[in-house]
């Protein structure tokens, strides 16, 4: 059998495609997680956790080192329980403060980390004391409501 | 009234009957297919018939959906001001939904009618028998190949499709309207799972590949062996192949795509 220019075409068109695959999996999707290293896992309580799903990032000064792993309601303390898992490359004095934060006006929510000034580092596995929790716009928008309206009321008779 | 009964039992009967001898088929290509690999040329000529000859129609079909999704993503975004994510919506809509189906639905009508032509004039001039006769299995020989011709063809080209139309897209956001390339690109990067996203896409461009590729030499094998029945069995091919691709479409993202 010998080689034939169909043979090359059909070389042609399989590169292609190929490539095309390639450029769809590097350029148009990132392959994500693969950036992060050999993780270790964290985990925060939150009061309220917003919109935050599973596989959101975990930023600190708007780096991305990590991501939420599972996200689970605790029955005991009545709280959100985040987990998240780490770079190992990065390591954090345990006074972290985290927050749930979100990206733009109408983007997603992500975890955000705040380093403290402690000597001692967050070991795997340990919690995240100091958190905030997510801002409920209801909550906020309610708030401004009821200062409004005590602004407005008239001055108590003496 | 007896009559319209009648023919609505033998519609039911004959289509059932149909679907039977489908799976048979199938299975009896598979079974095949190990002889049909040992002339692995059989099959490169058909990737050559079915996939080097439907990339014109692939590409540029790709690059005009991605230009429309453009500008109508576009037109819409930016009353939100949020035309940055116009990469996102682009990619998205491209690599999940419109590159397989889309890509698919111009595959059988490219490729796949002209598979069931082929075999369907085969069977009329009698070429399928004359080969049973010399002990040649015509599954083996012009059914199989033309079948892997179409499966492995059927990704490559919804992947083509999806990179032209993110290509159009970019040609209109950045190039015309003047979105930041940055951001455009981060967005859709940062938005574009691969997993999730490309791979799903990949998986539902194969899947539509066996459909097309199986009903094309099904309605061509099983065709009433006259002028008629080929020029119904190409019609079948087209109207089963499409309804398959948007059923089965429906079927995998509801699987896939949950949130």
């Amino acid at each position: 059998m010998s080689r034939t220019t169909m043979d090359l075409w059909v070389g042609v068109f399989v590169a292609m495609g190929i490539a095309a695959l390639f450029f769809l999996a590097l350029k148009v999707g990132s392959i994500s997680g693969s950036d992060i290293r050999s993780p270790y896992t964290l985990s925060a309580r939150f009061d309220n956790i917003g919109g935050l799903k599973v596989r959101a990032p975990v930023k600190v000064a708007g780096v991305l080192v990590g991501r939420v792993s599972e996200i689970r309601y605790d029955n005991e303390r009545f709280q959100a329980e985040v987990v998240f898992t780490v770079d190992s490359r990065y390591k954090f004095p345990t006074d972290t403060f985290a927050n749930i934060l979100t990206s733009g006006l109408l983007g997603e929510q992500y975890l955000g980390l705040d380093p403290g000034g402690e000597e001692k580092t967050l070991a795997p596995g340990d919690v995240i004391r100091k958190t905030q929790s997510a801002v409920v716009l209801e909550k906020l928008i309610s708030q401004f409501m009821f200062n409004k309206a005590a602004e407005g009321e008239p001055a108590p008779a003496k | 009234m007896v009559g319209a009964i009648r023919r609505l039992g033998a519609l039911v009967i004959n289509g059932v009957w149909q679907l039977g001898f489908m799976a048979r088929f199938f299975w009896l290509i598979l079974v095949y297919s190990g002889q049909s690999f040992t002339r692995i040329h059989l099959t490169v000529r058909e990737l050559y018939f079915s996939g080097v000859m439907s990339l014109l129609i692939i590409l540029v079909s790709g690059l005009f959906v991605g230009l429309v999704l453009g500008l109508q993503g576009y037109e819409t975004l930016q009353r939100y001001g949020a035309s940055d994510s116009l990469g996102t919506l682009v990619a998205l809509s491209l690599v999940r939904e419109l590159g397989p189906v889309v890509a698919g639905l111009l595959f059988a009508s490219r490729a796949g009618s002209a598979v069931t032509a082929e075999i369907g004039l085969m069977k009329v001039t009698e070429q399928l028998k004359a080969m049973d006769m010399m002990a040649v299995s015509p599954i083996a020989r012009v059914v199989a190949p033309r079948f892997w011709g179409g499966v492995v063809s059927m990704p490559l080209l919804a992947a083509l499709f999806s990179a032209m139309g993110v290509f159009g897209g970019w040609l209109i956001g950045v190039v015309v309207i003047g979105v930041d390339d940055g951001a455009f690109w981060a967005q859709m990067q940062d938005a574009v799972d691969f997993q999730y996203d490309v791979l799903n896409g990949v998986i539902k461009s194969c899947v539509f590949g066996v459909a097309v590729a199986l009903i094309a030499v099904f309605e061509g094998y099983d065709c009433v062996p006259t002028a008629e029945g080929v020029s119904r069995a190409i019609t079948r091919t087209v109207v089963s192949s499409a309804l398959a691709i948007l059923a089965l479409d429906f079927v995998m993202t509801s699987f896939m795509f949950r949130g």
